[in-house]
Formats: structure tokens, C-alpha cells, sequence
């Protein structure tokens, strides 16, 4: 039967071409993969292919034809034997030198709306210390330790690999004894290259393993970030839900002290504007300790941000069995009533020094701890805000684009009328981070500061 | 013979298998029965037809994007197929529609995933190049080049980590043989003595640039020599050759010896992708391969000499494999496309 060859689609943009040239005519043989004509697309000369065999019956368009739509009948093929008059009961009367119209060429439809996004499940509430627990005063250091000890003596597909995680202890010593006890198949040090460790431990986790990755710092993992964004946040999505990569990315991020600007950097940002990723950025030790453990139990790729500032710091920790806390789920740390602060991460520090010092002022301040970066909690944020009519955010990251803008984004947004006042930020400087003490200094956000944003947003002096 | 280099490998490899340094043992071409004949032939022309079948259904507009076609190198994953064992796993790059198939994935699945179907392996939202299949350990499916060289190693340190026996094959061309992750692939590979085999799908061009333009040193299975890795050459337009390569690194792999290189000396027909024009090789080099060292042709050959098979026999597995490519296109036609609702979901679990 004879088959009509139609103008092909020679790339992703194409919709017309310039039939260049004929390589075979009329009353020719052509086997599949002949090269029978060649035409111009918008990039380059591209040489069609026969698809079928048979003999080239009728050309439809003649060489040289411009704005030849995509689809358009070129020519037909006529099977062996066929008589040459079956050519031309194929198709219309498209003979025509001319470029023929495009058969029922796909009218651009009004594109049709986007289905709503789905409305994120609110996270469970933290889970009840009972009355009278003991509290133990413990290093974030420690937390962080026990947590990955815990997890690892729970589920035996958790391991930890990353550079002087091992032998050294950890360079900032957060996975102190868990060689000893776990050994070397588990606790596992890495050569100094993050790409390659990186996309082994991804691999390993879509082959069912639990990685832990420590990256010394997020700085670090600049080099490996691909593999985080492109092989593990999204392979759930493109596999459509049949494999994702169920692990935990961890290390210190943003500033130490005096460490220069390739050290510094605060990367929530970056991790929280990608669909497929949870985003955890904790304060306190008994925070990074429960949600840790909530992270390696996570069947989904989670960027746990830790400060090395914070490391070193004591908070009390309840003393209980299995301390795991919801990710997702913000704390309201002060109860208050003139304005609503959120921050989180070492952000927290200066929050702090500013709601204790704005409350000896008579300025009451709702403080809340994000923790969690993504899925950001905007219902515990927004409660408050319709409270107090007025926020400020605090946190060391860049300001542009940064985890504030999308906050100060969704509150105008979903509490626009509750609003009596600009939401306003408190941010690392838009500059690189510069060594001298003095400039750094500078260059980080401070008590004073935090403080004059809330006397900005309440109009008190 | 570390740092033995081969400025001039251009052509492919004279002798079947090339072996060098310790692995001179590789034996060159494995001897096939009638019926492992007839398999390859059959599952090499499957893939041809599929292919050329995604090529003309881009060319109508159903497929978009990017499309990259494996035409030519058929030999290189059907003999690896017929090589590996249950368990052991596949991961490639975006040329992987014949990997996928060769595993065994449902035809129509990846002929709709191609089309951006709601049958399709990935429910439409992956596209040529993003595929998976957990229970044919088909590990995608990778569009960042030399991405799957490190995913593939942590594959097999899953398979060291569990003690299972398996061996991962991570495939990548000799484009991706220069990425720097790479290398730190192999370091590790070595280090930790994982089960993978690297094989090179040596097309002779990463994109346009052929391997002279971009690469140092040609020899690509030597690669590893500076971390202790052996590798050879192989005639990866033979499927016998490649077979005969990856059992003895399958071996090499099981017996707990870590990783190996297998350079597949092969040829793609096509362009990288669709909107190549291939303008940066002659016409005669293409048709000197397809005339001379065709997968295919090599193995119809062999069968018809050795009368394991008739032309009619022959002409009937090709009427058979046309009729499951075609109805895979028909199926990436008429299949609907995803649900609107599918915008949402599998982001997380």
C-alpha cells in the first residue's frame, strides 16, 4: 500500500523547514535508511531518512520549497510492484510545488490551569514530654551524635560516610565514637571528593541503603550538588514514584568565625526551592537530636544544615527513649503579642538577645523557630502574624532570594490584611564574607539590629 | 603498561578483544549456539526497529524534546544482557532505550514514556531519558553526562554492603570517560574493591567531538590504570566478543577482585540526537561501518552460512519484532497523556 512521507521533525523547536533538496526521484528503489532528500530546519541541514522500503512513487514537494510545515506530505512510496497512478490516491491534491497546508496542524489550545498545588498536610505537633521528665544538658555536638548512634543500632541499612568521619572522629568531632562501636563498614571515610562520594552514596540509597552523608561543610558540597538536586531530589518524580534515594545530607553551613567568603556561605536557600528535598536547619540540641532521627527515618532525601558555631553550645535535652520530632513543624518559642519574629538555625542566637532585651522594654514578641526550611510551616507563622499584625525575620544567609524573601513573599499574600505594618528582614550583608574581624562583624546581622526592626515594624523608639 | 597510550585508535579495534597488562586472558569471541544466535539476533533487531520506529515517530512531532538513538551499537548491551545474571544491575546515561529493553521493561511502557504517555514506565513525567525499573534493576536513566559513573559505583557498593553477590554495570560513552567524577568513581571503586564493570561505549564521538579532539590519551579502557583498575578493548560490534568480555569481568568482579573496564568499540549510525546533523564525520566513514561491521548483519550472517536459520525464518523474527514494535507505537499514540492530577504527586513520599 502506498505510505505518505511527511515532513519530518528534525528538533525540539522545529515547526517548519526548507525542503533543500531531493536525493532520489521519482521511480527510484529506496531501502529503510536510505538518505532520500535534505532539508534546512531552523539550526542546520538535516538529512532525511527512509523509514520504510519501496519506490519513491511521487514527489509532492519540489526541491527548494520554503516554510515547509511539519507534517505536510513530501512524498509517497509506493510498495514493489505497486502501479504508480496508487500515488495519487493518496492523500489530497497537496501536488502543488507550493508548501502544502499542514494536516489538522494542532491548534495552540488555551493552555489549561495548573491544578492547585496540593495543601501541605500540617505536621503533628512535637510530641508530648511527659511531666517531670529529666532534662540533660547536652552540646548540639552531642545530640548529633547520639542521633546518628541511635538510628544506626535501629536499622543496619543506615551507615555514615564522609571525609575524617572514621579514624579522626569527625573534623568537627560530631561522630566521636561511632567507629568503635559500629566499625568500619558503617562509619566510613571518604577520599576528599565530594562529587564522587556523593553520587556513590545516592546510588547506594536508590539501591536501598540509608546513607548518611557528612559533607565537613555545605561549602563543600558545591562540588556535589548536582548529585544532590539532579540524582536525588529528583529520581522520585521522574521515575514516576518508583525509586527515590532515602538518605540524609548533613554538615556544618554558613559562618564559623573568621574562615573567609568560600567558608561561610548559608545555603537553606539554595536546598529549600527544591521540589523533592526536606530542609531542616535546627537551633537547639534537643531540636537537631529529634529531628535527625526524624531525617535518616525519612524516605526521602533530606539537606540537614548544621552550624559549627552551634556545636559547642548546651541546651537541655528531655530524657527519653526515642526523641523524634516532626519535620515541617515550627516552634513558638515566646509567646507574644506586639509582633511576630521568625527565625531559625543560628539565627535564633540573635532573636533571642533581641526578644529578652525588647521584653525589659514592655515589647512583647512572638518568636518562632522554623527548624524546618522546607516544608516551610507558613500556618503556625501566618496564625501569628494575623495576631500581631507585624513580623520581622532574622536569619545570617544572603538577603536576596533568601529564605525571608519567601516568607515576607507568603505572608503579604495570605495575611495582606492583617498586616499594620512592612514586613521587615534581618540578613546577612549582600557581600561576600570578609575575613578582617571588624568587617565580618559588619557583615553579619546582630542583636541591635533585630531590634531596631521590631521598634521599625511596631513604630516605637 | 600503564600509560601505554594509542594516539591513532581512531579506527576500531583491529583484533576482536584487545586485551592489555594482566588480563590477557580475556578470551577474544565467545562461541554461540544456534539459539544464542537467534537471541541476539532477535534482541538486537527489536532494538534497531524500536529505534528507528522512535526516530520516525519524532519525526511526526509525538516524541519531543530530546531523543537519543541507539542505531549501531546494538551489540554492546545485548551481549552484556546475555551475560549478566538476575540481581546484577543496569545504569546508563540518555541513551538508554535499548538498556531498558534489553532488560527486559515493557516495550510499550518505554515507547509511551517517549511519547509522554500515562502508560508510559514513568507515568509520562520522565521522558526519554528518565527511566527506571526496580524489579529489572534498571537503576535510569541519567541526563547530566558521567552522573551514573558515581551512581553506578553506589549501586555496587550497595551490592558489597549487603553481600549479595550482584555486580552493577554503569555505562557511559567516551564523551562521559573524560568527566572528573569519573575518577573519583574509580578511586573509590578500587579503594573499596566494589563489584562494578565500567563499560565505555566508545561511539567514537562525545556529541560532535570525536575522541582525538577531546581526549588525551585513546585508549580508554586504560583509564583505570592509575588506580589499579584493569580493562580491555573489546569489539563491541560483535555480540559474541561482548559477551566473551563481560563473563570474564563478571567473574573477575564475583571473585571479590573490585572493578573492571570494558571499552566497547562501537558506532553510532545516527546523529547524538535528533537535531544532529552529524556533519562532523563523512558519509562514507557511516557507511563503511553499516556495510562492513553492522551488529546485526554480522549475526543474520553467521546464522545463514551456518543454516541455523532460512532467509524465511529470518524474514519471520523481523515480521515479529516490527509487529511488538508496532504495537508499542500504537500504544504511544492512543495511550492517553497523563492526568493533570500527576502534576503533583511523587515529589515526596
Amino acid at each position: 500500500m502506498a505510505v505518505e512521507i511527511l515532513m519530518p521533525a528534525l528538533s525540539p523547536t522545529m515547526e517548519e523547514g526548507k525542503l533543500a533538496k531531493w536525493l532520489k526521484k521519482e521511480g527510484d528503489t529506496v531501502s529503510a535508511g536510505d538518505v532520500i532528500a535534505e532539508i534546512e530546519t531552523d539550526k542546520a541541514t538535516m538529512e532525511v531518512e527512509a523509514v520504510d522500503e519501496g519506490v519513491l512513487g511521487k514527489i509532492l514537494v519540489a526541491e527548494g520549497t520554503e516554510e515547509v510545515k511539519v507534517n505536510a506530505p513530501i512524498a509517497v512510496l509506493l510498495e514493489e510492484g505497486e502501479d504508480a497512478s496508487a500515488a495519487d490516491s493518496v492523500g489530497s491534491a497537496s501536488a502543488a510545488p507550493e508548501a502544502p497546508a499542514a494536516p489538522a496542524a494542532p491548534v495552540a489550545e488555551a493552555a489549561p490551569a495548573a491544578p492547585a498545588a496540593p495543601v501541605v498536610s500540617v505536621a503533628p505537633a512535637d510530641p508530648e514530654i511527659p511531666a517531670g521528665t529529666k532534662m540533660v544538658s547536652m552540646t548540639v555536638r552531642e545530640a548529633l551524635r547520639d542521633a546518628m548512634a541511635e538510628e544506626m543500632r535501629r536499622n543496619e541499612n543506615v551507615f555514615l560516610m564522609g571525609e575524617e568521619v572514621a579514624q579522626y572522629q569527625g573534623a568537627y568531632k560530631i561522630s566521636q565514637g561511632l567507629l568503635d562501636e559500629f566499625g568500619e563498614k558503617r562509619v566510613i571515610d571518604t577520599p576528599i571528593t565530594e562529587h564522587g562520594f556523593t553520587g556513590l552514596a545516592v546510588g547506594a540509597a536508590m539501591a536501598g541503603l540509608n546513607p548518611i552523608v557528612e559533607f565537613m561543610t555545605f561549602n563543600f558540597a558545591m562540588q556535589a550538588i548536582d548529585h544532590i538536586i539532579n540524582s536525588a531530589a529528583k529520581t522520585l518524580y521522574m521515575s514516576g514514584g518508583q525509586m527515590g534515594a532515602p538518605m540524609v545530607f548533613r554538615g556544618a553551613n554558613g559562618a564559623a568565625a573568621r574562615v573567609g567568603a568560600q567558608h561561610s556561605q548559608d545555603y537553606a536557600a539554595w536546598y529549600a526551592s527544591i521540589p523533592g528535598l526536606k530542609v531542616i536547619q535546627p537551633y537547639s540540641a534537643a531540636d537537631a537530636k529529634g529531628l535527625l532521627k526524624a531525617a535518616i527515618r525519612d524516605p526521602n532525601p533530606v539537606v540537614f544544615l548544621e552550624n559549627e558555631i552551634l556545636y559547642g553550645q548546651h541546651f537541655d535535652v528531655p530524657e527519653v527513649d526515642d526523641l523524634v520530632l516532626p519535620i515541617g513543624k515550627a516552634k513558638i518559642v515566646r509567646e507574644g503579642t506586639d509582633a511576630t519574629m521568625v527565625s531559625w538555625g543560628i539565627g535564633m542566637t540573635y532573636a533571642l538577645q533581641a526578644v529578652d532585651e525588647l521584653a525589659k522594654q514592655g515589647v512583647s514578641v512572638e518568636l518562632i523557630d522554623l527548624r524546618t526550611i522546607r516544608p516551610l510551616d507558613m500556618d503556625t507563622v501566618l496564625a501569628s502574624v494575623r495576631k500581631t499584625g507585624r513580623i520581622v525575620t532574622v536569619e545570617e544567609a544572603f538577603p536576596i532570594c533568601s529564605v525571608s524573601s519567601e516568607i515576607a513573599y507568603q505572608v503579604q499574600s495570605e495575611a495582606f490584611d492583617w498586616l499594620d505594618a512592612p514586613v521587615l528582614r534581618v540578613t546577612g550583608k549582600d557581600v561576600p564574607m570578609p575575613y578582617a574581624a571588624n568587617l565580618e562583624k559588619l557583615a553579619l546581622p546582630n542583636a541591635k539590629e533585630v531590634i531596631d526592626a521590631v521598634k521599625a515594624v511596631t513604630y516605637t523608639s | 603498561m600503564a600509560g601505554t597510550q594509542s594516539k591513532s585508535s581512531g579506527g576500531r579495534a583491529k583484533s576482536a578483544t584487545k586485551a592489555r597488562g594482566a588480563q590477557k586472558n580475556v578470551p577474544a569471541i565467545a562461541e554461540f549456539s544456534k539459539e544464542q544466535e537467534l537471541e541476539a539476533y532477535r534482541e538486537m533487531l527489536f532494538i534497531r526497529r524500536f529505534e528507528e520506529k522512535a526516530g520516525q515517530l519524532y519525526g511526526m512531532g509525538l516524541i519531543g524534546g530530546f531523543c537519543h538513538l541507539y542505531i549501531g551499537q546494538e551489540a554492546v548491551v545485548v551481549g552484556m544482557e546475555m551475560a549478566k545474571e538476575k540481581g546484577d544491575q543496569m545504569i546508563t546515561s540518555y541513551r538508554d532505550h535499548a538498556h531498558m529493553l534489553a532488560c527486559g521493561m515493557d516495550p510499550n511502557g518505554v515507547m509511551a514514556e517517549l511519547t509522554g504517555r500515562r502508560g508510559g514506565l514513568s507515568k509520562g513525567k520522565g521522558g526519554s531519558m528518565h527511566m527506571f525499573s526496580k524489579e529489572q534493576e534498571f537503576y535510569g536513566g541519567h541526563g547530566i553526562v558521567g552522573a551514573q559513573v558515581a551512581l553506578g559505583t553506589g549501586l555496587a557498593f550497595a551490592n558489597s554492603y549487603k553481600e549479595n553477590g550482584k555486580v552493577s554495570m554503569a555505562f557511559f560513552g567516551d564523551g562521559a570517560a573524560n568527566q572528573g567524577q569519573v575518577y573519583e568513581s574509580f578511586n573509590m571503586a578500587k579503594l573499596w574493591n566494589l563489584p562494578v564493570i565500567y563499560v565505555i561505549e566508545n561511539n567514537k564521538y562525545g556529541m560532535g567531538t570525536s575522541v582525538e579532539r577531546a581526549s588525551s590519551t585513546t585508549d580508554l579502557s586504560q583509564r583505570g590504570a592509575s588506580f589499579g583498575i584493569p580493562g580491555v578493548q573489546v569489539d563491541g560490534m560483535d555480540v559474541r566478543a561482548v559477551k566473551a568480555a563481560t563473563d570474564y569481568a563478571m567473574e573477575w568482579c564475583r571473585e571479590g577482585n573490585g572493578p573492571y573496564i570494558l571499552e566497547m568499540i562501537t558506532y553510532r549510525y545516527r546523529g547524538h540526537s535528533m537535531s544532529d546533523p552529524a556533519k562532523y564525520r563523512s558519509k562514507d566513514e557511516v557507511q563503511k561501518m553499516r556495510s562492513e561491521h553492522d551488529p546485526i548483519e554480522q549475526v543474520r550472517a553467521r546464522l545463514l552460512e551456518k543454516e541455523w536459520a532460512s532467509e524465511d525464518e529470518l524474514k519471520a523474527i523481523d515480521k515479529e519484532v516490527r509487529g511488538v514494535v508496532a504495537a508499542s507505537a500504537e500504544f504511544a499514540q492512543t495511550d492517553p497523556e497523563p492526568d493533570a492530577s500527576e502534576l503533583y504527586t511523587d515529589i515526596l513520599l
